[in-house]
């Protein structure tokens, strides 16, 4: 529910509006995600659903309203906003694993130069968590010889690196094959079992249902409904929800 | 042809200053056009409106005009050197930035949005998500045409045998008035010496292509 408190919200959006042009992407935005919470948002494509989950580490300005992590304000560019992404984890649809660094490189650089880790340490943390997600023995290799399905396991592990507090997840099985898409599924199921917050936008339904806290529902740049996945997959109050859920289940 | 080889200290001479002048400016030019090329994308409209100003008023300004800045304009103004090497070291880095600026920005633009996106999210500035994450991938676009440029500067170079410097061309003007009768071999030799400059910078221009590659 949006009508939490904000005092104990890790994440909070209240009053965030975006305009592409004349186009309004998101339109007077409320969310309030709790510490620990797995917050799953869905949605037909083009309904701003992306847009707010790059709105929440910036990479995407917002006109107004506020976005704040751990009770701090999101800051304008500069080193405080670097340190407060240091603190957010993202994982992108097309991975972004960094394409001149090795797989073990590429979750190391994070802690060794932003939080100046030593590189012994960074290695060995760097190496359990790939073995954790799984490519632990493809550490010296480039990220164009992995699968999409190991790259996508990669950037999962290189923002784990930074000990983030809130994980933000951008459709990361959108552009994997379908054998591809369980195997980083089961790394988020994992991790959402362990307590980590995390905000996912996917369209996952299998997910939502597994490991979702709650469900937000977007449509048109607004949030349609918010409630556990229990309600609202037997139970969408909204008609676009019952619309987009019907499309869903007949294919 | 004896005039050549009897010219051969001369040539020798022009030659090394010709080399001088295009390393020390193509260094200058390199670091400069390099921060220049970062000012353009930098999130501060200050430094990116100072940077687009300053290489389109230094790229599309004649070089002549330039050198005559850099050798006559400047030292009215209070700059004051010993040689005309340092005009001509000052007016080829400031002409030659620009043309590597507007490589080193197009290089940047070739290395997809989402890895500048990733370093950001790790936390990274903005100096370093350009160090370790965008200049290094860069590098492998922006070889070819820098390599163009500095073969261009070393020719631009010759610009300074005009203003009192005594580099290959500076020589050749000397040596076609010394040897009236074989100026073709004269300036066939000042010819050779460039190119002994300009094609294993382009060879060079292969091999590093080849070194940098990456794999997507």
């Amino acid at each position: 529910m949006t009508t939490q408190a904000s005092g104990d919200a890790l994440v909070s959006l209240n009053g965030v509006n975006k305009h592409y042009g004349q186009l309004h992407v998101l339109k007077d935005i409320n969310l309030q995600v709790r510490k620990g919470e797995v917050v799953v948002v869905i949605g037909p494509s083009g309904s701003g659903k992306s847009t707010l989950c790059r709105a929440i580490n910036r990479l995407e300005t917002i006109d107004d309203g506020d976005i704040a992590i751990d009770g701090k304000k999101l800051p304008e560019e500069g080193k405080d906003l670097a340190h407060l992404r240091a603190d957010v984890g993202m994982v992108f649809q097309s991975f972004n694993l960094f394409a001149h660094k090795t797989i073990l490189e590429n979750v190391t650089l994070g802690p060794i130069k932003v939080k100046k880790v030593a590189k012994g340490t960074a290695d060995k943390e760097a190496m359990a968590l790939l073995e954790r997600v799984g490519v632990g023995h493809q550490a010296p290799k480039l990220p164009a010889q992995l699968s999409g399905g190991q790259q996508q396991r990669v950037a999962i592990a290189r923002a784990l690196a930074m000990k983030p507090k809130v994980m933000l997840f951008d459709e990361p099985t959108s552009a994997l094959d379908p054998e591809m898409i369980n195997e980083v599924l089961d790394v988020m199921i994992q991790l959402a079992k362990e307590g980590m917050t995390m905000i996912v936008v996917t369209h996952e339904m299998g997910f939502a249902r597994k490991a979702a806290d709650r469900v937000v529902f977007m449509a048109d740049g607004q949030i349609v409904e918010d409630a556990t996945p229990e309600e609202f997959f037997t139970n969408p109050k909204s008609n676009r929800a019952k619309d987009f859920l019907s499309k869903l289940l007949t294919h | 042809m004896d005039a050549v080889i009897a010219s051969l200290p001369e040539y020798w001479d022009g030659f090394l200053r010709t080399l001088y002048l295009s390393v020390i400016s193509g260094i200058i030019a390199l670091i400069v056009g390099t921060l220049l090329a970062a000012m353009r994308v930098s999130p501060v409209a200050a430094l990116r409106g100072f940077s687009m100003f300053y290489v389109e008023v230094a790229r599309n300004t004649p070089l002549t005009i330039i050198f005559f800045f850099a050798a006559i304009v400047l030292p009215r103004l209070g700059v004051k050197f010993e040689q005309f090497e340092v005009a001509a070291i000052i007016a080829l880095s400031s002409y030659t930035a620009a043309f590597i600026a507007e490589a080193v920005r197009s290089g940047v633009n070739s290395v997809p949005v989402g890895q500048a996106e990733a370093a950001r999210s790790v936390g990274m500035t903005f100096t370093q998500v350009l160090g370790f994450i965008v200049l290094p991938q860069a590098v492998r676009t922006v070889i070819p045409p820098l390599i163009n440029i500095l073969i261009a500067l070393v020719k631009n170079s010759s610009v300074a045998g005009a203003f009192f410097v005594l580099e290959l061309f500076g020589y050749g003007r000397q040596l076609s008035n010394d040897y009236g009768d074989q100026v073709l071999w004269i300036l066939l030799g000042v010819a050779f010496f460039y190119l002994l400059i300009t094609v294993p910078l382009g060879l060079l221009a292969h091999f590093v292509e080849r070194k940098v590659a990456i794999a997507r």
